[in-house]
C-alpha cells in the first residue's frame, strides 16, 4: 500500500539483524520495517473486543433514541443498592427501635442492645463529632474532653443526650446556652483588674501549686471575682452546671491553665459552638451516641430518682 | 526573529501578529479598567506587560534585524528556548508537588496562616498544570518543531508565528499559574484556567496547529512520517477537547468568573470526556510521538513496525475518545455510559500497547546499548512505564476494580507511574537528546550524571507509585470495611492516619525525582555552554546534527 511507483517491495532493503524487509521509506536517517503484526497482539485484542461485546449484551450499554439497551441482566445500580439499603436497615430496625423505646436503665442492662448503641455511636462519632472532640474524645484547646470526669453541662446519660439534642450556643431555640462576657475586648475591665482576677482564678484552683499566683494581685482581683464572677461560677469557684459555669478549682481548662490562658479568656469570654444533632440524627441514633459518650470514661451515674419504669425484663432481651 | 530575511515566506505575519498584540494591549486596558475585581486587575496587567514587551520585540527585530541572522536550514532557536523553558518548567512543577506532597504529610509544618496563596487548594492545581501544561506542554512543542522539519525536510511555515506559539504559550502558562495563587479558577480538574486565558490559549493553539500543518504541507518527503501522525492528532484533538470543555459564559467581560455551558451530569461528562483525553492525547499521542522519533535515533534502528504503527495509531485515537466515562463510575451517570466508558478502555488495552511493542521492539540489535547509554535506557524505561499504566488504566475502569480504587491514592499512584515514569522519562531522554544536537556539541557534558539521574529518579518513582498503591488500597478497603453489626469500621479522620507513613514516603519518592531532574539542569547547562570534557567520543553520538545539515 505505501510502495513507491516503479520499485516493488521485493526491491526494499532488508534489515541485516532481523532479515525483514524496510518498507523502503527513510526520514532524516530513521526507517521502517515491514513486520507484521504480533498474532499474540492481535489475538487479545481481538479478544479485548470480544469481552466488550458480550458486557454490551449483557449490561446497559448503548444510548437508543428515548431509552438505552438494558442489557440481558437486567442489572441496575440503582436498583441493587436501594435492596442493599434496605437489607442493611432491616437488620438494624428491631435493635433501633428498642433504643428508641428502652430506657437507658434497660438499655445498659441489656449487654446485646448496649452493644448495638456503642458501635452505632462509635461509627457516628468517628464521622461526626471527631472533627473537634479528638479520637476517643479526648478534646483540644477549646473542644472539651469527653472522656475525664469533668462535664460543663453534666454527664449522666440523659444530660448528655440533651446537649446533643440541643447543642451549646446552637441555632436550636432551646439550646444550652452560656454567654461570659468579654471583659477585655469589651472594656468591662481594665487591663490590671483582668491580671489580678486570673491570679486570684489560679489560687482558687489545683493549679495553684504550679503556677504560684502571686498573693497581693490576688487579694485585689478576690474584690472583682466577688462582683462580676460568682453570680455563674459561685463564691469558691465551684461552677453551676445549671448556668454551664465551669468549675474554677479543678486544673481542668477548656482554653488552658497556663497564666496567660487563664486571662485571655476574662480577656475575650470565648465561647465555642456545638452545633444542634436533632435535625441529623433519630432519636435512636442520639442515644446511641449518649451510650457511646457515657461510656467514653466520664459517665456519671443517674441520680438516684430512678425512672418508675418496670423492672427491665432481662431474661427476655434474648431475640 | 530573523523574518526580515525570509519576506516570501513570511509577508505581512509581523504586522498581523503586531495588530494581534495591539489589540490584546487595548482589551487589558479597557478589562483592568472596567473590573472592581482586584485578581482580574492583576491578570490584565500582566497580559498588558507581555504583551507590551512582545510588541518591543517585535518592532526592535524588525528595525534593527541581526546582521548574523543568516537564514539556516531549520528553525532551531525555537526549540532551543523550547528545551530551556521545558527544563525552567519541569523543575518549577517538580518543586511544587514536593510542596504539595510535605503539606499532605506535615499539615501543621506546612501551612502557612498569613499566606492563604500557599494553601493546598491553590498550589495542587498548579503542581498539576506546570508539570502537565507547562513542562510537558513545552516538550512537545518544542520536539513537535524540531521533528516536523527533519522529517519533512523543510523548514518551519509561518516564519515569526512559531515564536507568537512559543511566547504566547508561556504567557497561557504565567496566567494560568499566577491566577491559581490569586484565587482564580474554574474548578474544573486540569481546564482551571478562567475563560479569557481559555480564549487566548484557543487562538495560541490554532496558530500552532497552523504552523505544524504549514511545514508537513510544505515538505519534502513523499511520506509522512509517523511519529507526525501522533503530534498532529495530539494538536487536533486538544483544540477540540479545549473549546467543547471551556464553553462558558462570563458573568461580565471584565470578571473572572463564568458560567459552564454544561450543567450537572453532563457537564461532569463533558469535563471527564476533557479530562481523559487530556490524558489520551496530550500525555499519550504527544508523547508516543517523541518516541517515535527519539528511540529510533538514538538506538540507530529502524521503527519495528510499520503496519503496528499504522493500526496501533488509528485504533488509538478512536477508542481512547469513548472511555473517559470511566471516572464517573457509580455516580449519577447513566449506567450505559459507564459500560461505554469501561469496556472501550478495555479495548484500548492493546492499541495502546502497539507503542509499547514498537518502541521496545527497535532496540532490537541493539540491546547492548542500554548498558553503556544511559539516556538510551532512560527512554526505553519511560516506555516500559507507558506499558505498565497503560495495562493498569484498564484494569482501573472495570467497575468492580473502580470500586474499590475510586477516590483513593491508587489514582495518584496511578497517574504518576505514567506522569514520572513515561511523560517525565520520555521527555528527559528527548532533552538529553536535544541539547548536544542543538547546541552542537559533541557528546553531553557528563554521561555519569545522567546515570546518576536515571538511578535517583527511578528509586523515586518506585518509592512514590508502591506506596501510593499500598495507601490507595488501604484506604479503599478502610472506607469499605463494615463490622458485624453493619456500621462502618472506621471513621474518615482514621483511614488519613493510616495514610501517614506513605505520604512521608511518597514525599521523598517526589524529592527524589526533583533531585534527579536538577542534575539534568545541571547537566544541559554545561553541555550548551559547550564543558564537556576532551573525551573518546561514540560513533553514533549525534547522528541527527550531522544528517541534518
Amino acid at each position: 500500500m505505501t510502495t513507491p511507483k516503479n520499485i516493488g517491495p521485493e526491491h526494499h532493503a532488508v534489515d541485516e539483524f532481523s532479515g525483514t524487509r524496510t518498507t523502503g521509506h527513510e526520514w532524516d536517517g530513521i526507517r521502517e520495517l515491514d513486520t507484521p503484526l504480533p498474532r499474540w497482539w492481535l489475538y487479545i485484542f481481538y479478544a479485548c473486543i470480544a469481552v466488550a461485546v458480550v458486557y454490551w449484551v449483557l449490561m446497559p450499554a448503548w444510548p437508543m433514541l428515548n431509552s438505552y439497551t438494558p442489557g440481558t441482566l437486567g442489572f441496575s445500580d440503582r436498583r441493587n443498592v436501594a435492596a442493599e439499603i434496605q437489607t442493611l436497615q432491616a437488620a438494624r430496625k428491631p435493635s433501633f427501635e428498642r433504643l428508641n423505646t428502652a430506657t437507658y436503665d434497660q438499655i445498659v442492662a441489656d449487654p446485646q442492645l448496649a452493644e448495638f448503641a456503642r458501635a452505632a455511636g462509635e461509627s457516628t462519632f468517628g464521622d461526626n463529632c471527631r472533627t473537634c472532640h479528638g479520637a476517643g474524645g479526648a478534646g483540644a484547646p477549646g473542644y472539651p474532653n469527653l472522656a475525664d470526669d469533668v462535664w460543663i453541662w453534666g454527664g449522666t446519660l440523659t444530660d448528655i443526650e440533651h446537649t446533643l439534642r440541643v447543642g451549646v450556643r446552637s441555632t436550636h431555640a432551646d439550646t444550652r446556652l452560656s454567654v461570659m462576657p468579654a471583659y477585655g475586648r469589651d472594656q468591662l475591665l481594665s487591663a490590671r483588674e483582668i491580671g489580678d482576677v486570673a491570679e486570684y482564678v489560679l489560687t482558687l484552683s489545683a493549679a495553684r501549686d504550679r503556677a504560684k499566683p502571686d498573693a497581693a494581685a490576688a487579694a485585689r482581683g478576690a474584690a472583682v471575682f466577688q462582683q462580676q464572677c460568682v453570680a455563674c461560677h459561685g463564691a469558691t469557684g465551684a461552677g453551676d452546671r445549671a448556668f454551664g459555669a465551669p468549675s474554677l478549682t479543678d486544673d481542668v481548662w477548656l482554653y488552658g491553665g497556663s497564666r496567660e490562658e487563664v486571662r485571655k479568656q476574662i480577656e475575650l469570654g470565648r465561647g465555642g459552638v456545638m452545633p444542634t444533632w436533632e435535625a441529623r440524627f433519630d432519636p435512636a441514633m442520639i442515644r446511641a451516641l449518649s451510650v457511646y459518650v457515657y461510656g467514653l470514661g466520664g459517665g456519671e451515674p443517674t441520680p438516684v430518682a430512678a425512672p418508675a419504669a418496670a423492672p427491665a425484663p432481662a431474661a427476655a432481651t434474648t431475640p | 526573529m530573523n523574518s526580515r530575511q525570509n519576506a516570501s515566506d513570511v509577508g505581512y505575519s509581523p504586522l498581523a501578529i503586531g495588530l494581534v498584540l495591539v489589540i490584546g494591549i487595548a482589551l487589558t486596558i479597557w478589562g483592568a479598567a472596567r473590573t472592581h475585581d482586584g485578581p482580574f486587575a492583576i491578570q490584565m496587567y500582566t497580559a498588558m506587560g507581555a504583551f507590551a514587551l512582545g510588541l518591543f520585540a517585535l518592532v526592535r527585530a524588525y528595525i534593527t534585524p541581526n546582521p548574523n541572522a543568516v537564514e539556516s536550514r531549520y528553525e532551531d532557536g525555537i526549540v532551543k528556548a523550547g528545551v530551556i523553558a521545558s527544563t525552567f518548567w519541569g523543575i518549577a512543577g517538580l518543586l511544587v508537588g514536593v510542596i504539595i506532597a510535605l503539606q499532605l504529610s506535615f499539615p501543621n509544618l506546612f501551612y502557612f496562616q498569613d499566606f492563604g496563596w500557599t494553601n493546598f487548594g491553590r498550589m495542587r492545581p498548579l503542581h498539576t498544570s506546570a508539570v502537565i501544561f507547562a513542562f510537558g506542554g513545552n516538550v512537545l512543542i518544542a520536539t513537535s518543531f524540531y521533528v516536523v522539519q527533519r522529517t519533512c525536510r523543510a523548514r518551519l511555515a509561518g516564519g515569526p508565528w512559531a515564536w507568537f506559539v512559543f511566547w504566547g504559550y508561556q504567557l497561557f502558562i504565567l496566567l494560568a499559574g499566577t491566577g491559581y495563587l490569586l484565587g482564580i479558577t474554574e474548578g474544573r480538574e486540569y481546564a482551571e484556567p478562567p475563560w479569557y486565558v481559555d480564549l487566548w490559549l484557543t487562538l495560541v493553539w490554532v496558530v500552532y496547529l497552523l504552523v505544524f500543518l504549514g511545514t508537513i504541507w510544505k515538505r519534502q518527503e513523499k511520506h509522512i512520517y509517523v511519529a507526525n501522525w501522533f503530534y498532529l492528532a495530539f494538536i487536533v484533538t486538544i483544540a477540540m477537547l479545549h473549546i467543547v470543555n471551556n464553553l462558558a459564559l462570563p458573568v461580565s467581560f471584565a470578571d473572572t468568573f463564568s458560567y459552564s455551558a454544561f450543567s450537572g451530569v453532563q457537564d461532569a461528562l463533558t469535563q471527564w470526556w476533557y479530562g481523559h483525553n487530556a490524558v489520551g492525547f496530550f500525555l499519550t499521542a504527544g508523547f508516543l510521538a517523541i518516541m517515535y522519533y527519539f528511540v529510533p535515533k538514538q538506538a540507530d534502528r529502524p521503527v519495528y513496525s510499520y503496519r503496528l504503527s499504522i493500526i496501533h495509531f488509528w485504533a488509538l485515537i478512536f477508542l481512547y475518545i469513548w472511555a473517559g466515562p470511566h471516572h464517573l463510575h457509580y455516580t449519577a451517570l447513566p449506567m450505559w455510559a459507564q459500560t461505554l466508558g469501561a469496556t472501550f478502555s478495555i479495548m484500548l488495552w492493546m492499541p495502546s500497547w502497539g507503542g509499547m511493542i514498537n518502541g521496545l521492539m527497535t532496540l532490537s540489535g541493539a540491546w547492548d546499548k542500554l548498558r553503556t547509554d544511559p539516556v538510551l535506557r532512560m527512554l526505553v524505561v519511560s516506555v516500559a512505564f507507558y506499558g505498565m499504566s497503560t495495562f493498569e488504566g484498564p484494569v482501573m475502569s472495570i467497575r468492580a476494580v473502580n470500586s474499590l480504587s475510586h477516590y483513593t491514592d491508587w489514582t495518584i499512584g496511578h497517574v504518576h507511574s505514567g506522569a514520572l515514569g513515561w511523560v517525565g522519562f520520555v521527555s528527559f531522554g528527548a532533552l538529553y537528546c536535544l541539547t548536544p544536537w542543538l547546541w552542537r556539541r559533541e557528546r553531553l557534558y557528563s554521561t555519569a550524571l545522567v546515570e546518576w539521574h536515571f538511578w535517583i529518579a527511578t528509586l523515586g518513582i518506585v518509592l512514590y507509585i508502591t506506596s501510593m498503591w499500598v495507601a490507595g488500597v488501604m484506604q479503599g478497603l478502610m472506607w469499605r470495611a463494615y463490622n458485624e453489626l453493619g456500621f462502618l469500621q472506621y471513621s474518615f479522620v482514621e483511614t488519613v492516619e493510616a495514610m501517614h507513613p506513605y505520604y512521608i514516603i511518597r514525599a521523598v519518592g517526589g524529592l527524589l525525582y526533583l533531585i534527579g531532574a536538577l542534575l539534568m539542569a545541571y547537566n544541559l547547562w554545561r553541555t550548551a555552554r559547550g564543558d564537556a570534557p576532551e573525551a573518546v567520543t561514540r560513533p553514533n553520538a549525534a547522528p541527527a546534527a550531522v544528517a541534518a545539515e
